[in-house]
C-alpha cells in the first residue's frame, strides 16, 4: 500500500515549471530516494509535502487522506516528519530542551497550555529524550546549547528530535551533505537501523552511495518531471538517467 | 558549573528575591531610595518589566506599546474605586481582567505579524490607544485632566460603611494602602511582585516556556514539529499584558488617579530599557534593569548644583566649579544623558545587559578554585 501518493503536481514559480505533472507514491515500510541533478525540483517537491508551499494543481494523498492545503503543523500531526538539509534546530537551547519541544508536540498536540508543571517532572518524556539521545550519541551532552554543535551533531540531533515523534514518514533533504564519509558511513548505518523499525523514509541524496546503499526505490527527477522510476538496478542502466546527468556522465 | 535549574534552586531564587524585594526599606537606606513612594515605583516597575520580559524575553516579540495595558489597567481599576468599592482587590482584579481582554485584541490583530512588523503595529495601537483617550473615550478617561475620585461617586458596595468627611482612602479590607507613613501600601505591591516573580519563573520552567522559547529561536522548526505557534504567541501576549495591566492597576491602588500619559510611548519604550538593561530573557534581570532605571529618574534627577558642590567640596576652589560645571550635565535635568551612556556601556559590552556582567563575576570567582 502506498503511504504517500503524489498525482498531478504543478508548481510554477513566474515562468518558471518547478514542478511538472509529478507523480510519485511511496510505499509504506520502504525507503524512497528522490534523486536528479540540481534545480530538478527536488526540495520544490518536498515543501509541498510539508505544506511550506501549496501546489498549483494535483493531490498529494498521505494515509489515504488530501493534505494539500492543511497547515504545516497539521501535515506534521498527521505523521511527516521532515530532516532539512541546514539543520533546522533550537540553536539557543540546550539538547534536552530541543527534545522536550517534539516529545511535547507529538504527546500533547498542536496546542494545549500548560503553564505550571515543570517540564523537568515530565520523567515519561525525559526517558524517551534519553532514548532517541542514545541512539545518536548525544545524551551524555544533553546540556549543551544546540547552537554550538558541531554540523555532524545538529544533524543527528535534529534526526533524533523528527524521530521522537513516531514519525510514519521521514523525509530527509541530503542527510549527508558536507560529511566527511566516515561520517556518511555513520549516518547510513543509522538511516539503515531506522529503516529496520519499520519506518517509511523519502531522502533527497545526491551522493550515490548513499543512494544506493539505503533506497528500495528511486524516482529520477529531471526540470520538475518524474522521468524514471524503479528499482535501485534498474535505475543504474537506465539510459534516461545518465542522459539527465550532464548527457551520460558515469552514475 | 552546572548550569541546569532545578526546582530547589529555583525555590531558593525564590526566597532570596522576596528577602531582598522585602528587605527594601533597610538595605534602601543608604542609596537615598528608601521612601515609600520611589519603592512602590521600584516595585510596580518590577512587575511590568516581569511581564514584559514573558512576551520580550521568552518569546522573542518586542512589542513597543505595552504601556497601554497599563493606562487600561489604571482606568479600570479607578472605576471600581468610583462605582463600587475602595477595597484594591476586586479592583485590581477587574483591571487586570480587563487589560486581559484588551490585550487579546491587540495580541490578535499585531500577532499577524512577526519582527519589526509586529513592534510597529503594537506602537500604532498603543498610540491610537493613548490618543483616544484624550479625544472621543473622554466620557471614560476624563481626557486631559486625568480619571479621578470624587465625592459623590456611587462606591455602591462601600455604602454600608459609615463613611467620615473627605474622598475615602483606597483599602486592602479596611487597612488603607496609606498606612504606616505609606509603607503598607509598598509591602501589598512587594507582595503581588513576588507572587507575579513567582508564576514567571514556573511559567519560564513549564512545557509551555519551552514552547515560548522555541518561537523564539526558530519558528519554522516549531511549524514542522506540529505546533500552532499564534496561539501559544497569542497566549504569551495575553499574560504580559496581563502583567502590565497588574502595575497599572496598583499604581491606581496607591494613588487612585489614572491618566492617559501612562499610556505614552516613552512609557512603552521605558520598559523595553529596562528589561534590555537588565538582561533580556533572563529571570531577574529585568527587575533589576527597572529598578535602575527608576533610580536614576528619581534619585539623579534631584541631584542639583548646590549638592554638587557639596560633594567636590573638599576640591580647592577653582577645580569645584570646573567639577561642579561638568557634572551638571549628568545629574538633575541631564539625568537622561547619564541613563544613555550607561545604556550604550551596557549594549556595547554586556549585550546579555547587568545579569551578564553578574554571571562574568560568578564565573571568575567561581573558576579560580578548580585551577587549584
Amino acid at each position: 500500500m502506498s503511504l504517500l501518493e503524489i498525482s498531478g503536481v504543478n508548481k510554477t514559480f513566474g515562468g518558471l515549471k518547478a514542478l511538472d505533472d509529478v507523480n510519485l507514491s511511496v510505499r509504506e515500510g520502504t525507503v524512497h530516494a528522490i534523486i536528479g541533478p540540481n534545480g530538478a525540483g527536488k526540495s520544490t517537491l518536498l515543501n509541498a509535502i510539508i505544506g511550506k508551499l501549496i501546489p498549483d494543481n494535483g493531490t498529494v494523498t498521505f494515509n489515504g487522506e488530501d493534505i494539500v492545503g492543511h497547515k504545516p503543523h497539521e501535515i506534521n500531526q498527521a505523521g511527516i516528519s521532515r530532516v532539512f538539509q541546514t539543520p533546522e534546530i533550537f540553536g539557543e537551547l540546550s539538547i534536552m530542551e530541543n527534545m522536550m519541544i517534539p516529545l511535547l508536540a507529538h504527546r500533547d498536540g498542536a496546542f494545549k497550555m500548560n503553564p505550571w508543571k515543570r517540564s523537568d517532572d515530565e520523567a515519561d518524556l525525559i526517558d524517551k529524550a534519553h532514548h532517541f539521545l542514545d541512539d545518536v550519541n548525544l545524551w551524555g551532552k544533553k546540556d549543551t546549547i544546540a547552537g554550538s554543535l558541531s554540523r555532524g551533531d545538529k544533524r543527528r540531533l535534529e534526526l533524533a528530535m523528527c524521530l521522537s515523534q513516531d514519525p510514519k514518514l521521514l523525509l530527509l533533504d541530503e542527510p549527508t551533505a558536507g560529511m566527511a564519509r566516515a561520517d556518511t558511513n555513520n549516518t547510513i548505518d543509522l538511516l539503515k537501523q531506522i529503516a529496520s523499525r519499520g519506518i517509511t523514509m523519502a531522502i533527497i541524496e545526491h551522493d550515490m552511495h548513499v543512494v544506493f546503499s539505503l533506497a528500495e526505490r528511486i524516482s529520477v527527477l529531471a526540470q520538475g518531471h518524474v522521468i524514471v522510476e524503479g528499482t535501485p538496478e534498474e535505475i543504474k542502466v537506465d539510459p534516461k538517467v545518465r542522459e539527465a546527468y550532464l548527457g551520460g556522465a558515469e552514475v | 558549573m552546572n548550569t541546569v535549574a532545578t526546582k530547589k534552586k529555583d525555590n531558593l531564587m525564590v526566597l532570596i528575591f522576596a528577602a531582598v524585594v522585602l528587605s527594601m526599606p533597610v538595605w534602601l537606606q543608604p542609596f537615598g531610595a528608601a521612601y515609600p513612594d520611589l519603592m512602590q515605583k521600584f516595585v510596580i516597575f518590577g512587575l511590568f518589566a516581569v511581564g514584559f520580559n514573558i512576551l520580550f524575553g521568552q518569546t522573542g516579540y518586542l512589542s513597543f506599546g505595552h504601556a497601554a495595558f497599563i493606562g487600561v489597567g489604571s482606568y479600570a481599576t479607578v472605576w471600581v474605586f468610583k462605582l463600587y468599592t475602595m477595597n484594591i482587590v476586586p479592583a485590581i482584579l477587574f483591571g487586570v481582567l480587563v487589560s486581559g481582554v484588551f490585550a487579546l485584541v491587540i495580541g490578535f490583530i499585531c500577532l499577524r505579524r512577526t519582527g519589526i512588523y509586529f513592534s510597529i503595529l503594537t506602537l500604532a495601537l498603543a498610540q491610537m490607544s493613548y490618543n483616544l483617550a484624550y479625544s472621543v473615550l473622554t466620557p471614560i478617561t476624563n481626557g486631559e485632566t486625568g480619571l479621578q475620585l470624587s465625592l459623590d461617586d456611587p462606591r455602591a458596595w462601600d455604602a454600608a460603611q459609615v463613611q467620615g468627611e473627605g474622598i475615602p482612602a483606597t483599602n486592602f479590607f479596611g487597612m488603607e494602602m496609606s498606612a504606616w507613613d505609606g509603607l503598607f501600601g509598598f509591602y501589598v505591591c512587594a507582595a503581588v511582585l513576588i507572587l507575579g516573580f513567582y508564576i514567571s519563573v514556573r511559567i519560564t520552567r513549564s512545557s509551555f516556556g519551552s514552547m515560548l522559547r522555541g518561537i523564539k529561536t526558530n519558528q519554522q522548526r516549531m511549524t514542522y514539529t506540529g505546533l500552532n505557534t499564534r496561539p501559544y504567541a497569542l497566549s504569551a501576549f495575553v499574560i504580559s499584558g496581563m502583567y502590565a495591566g497588574l502595575a497599572g492597576s496598583l499604581m491606581a491602588a496607591v494613588d487612585p488617579l489614572a491618566g492617559a500619559e501612562r499610556m505614552q510611548w516613552t512609557a512603552s519604550g521605558e520598559v523595553v530599557l529596562m528589561t534590555i538593561l537588565g538582561g533580556v530573557g533572563t529571570l531577574i534581570g529585568p527587575v533589576l534593569g527597572a529598578a535602575v532605571i527608576k533610580y536614576f529618574e528619581n534619585i539623579f534627577s534631584a541631584i542639583n548644583t548646590s549638592v554638587l558642590a557639596d560633594f567636590y567640596s573638599f576640591l580647592p576652589d577653582g577645580l569645584i566649579d570646573i567639577f561642579v560645571g561638568v557634572s551638571a550635565l549628568f545629574v538633575g535635568k541631564g539625568w537622561h544623558l547619564t541613563l544613555g551612556l550607561m545604556f550604550m556601556l551596557v549594549v556595547i559590552f554586556l549585550p546579555g545587559g547587568i545579569m551578564e556582567g553578574i554571571d562574568r563575576i560568578k564565573n571568575r570567582f567561581a573558576k579560580k578554585p578548580q585551577q587549584d
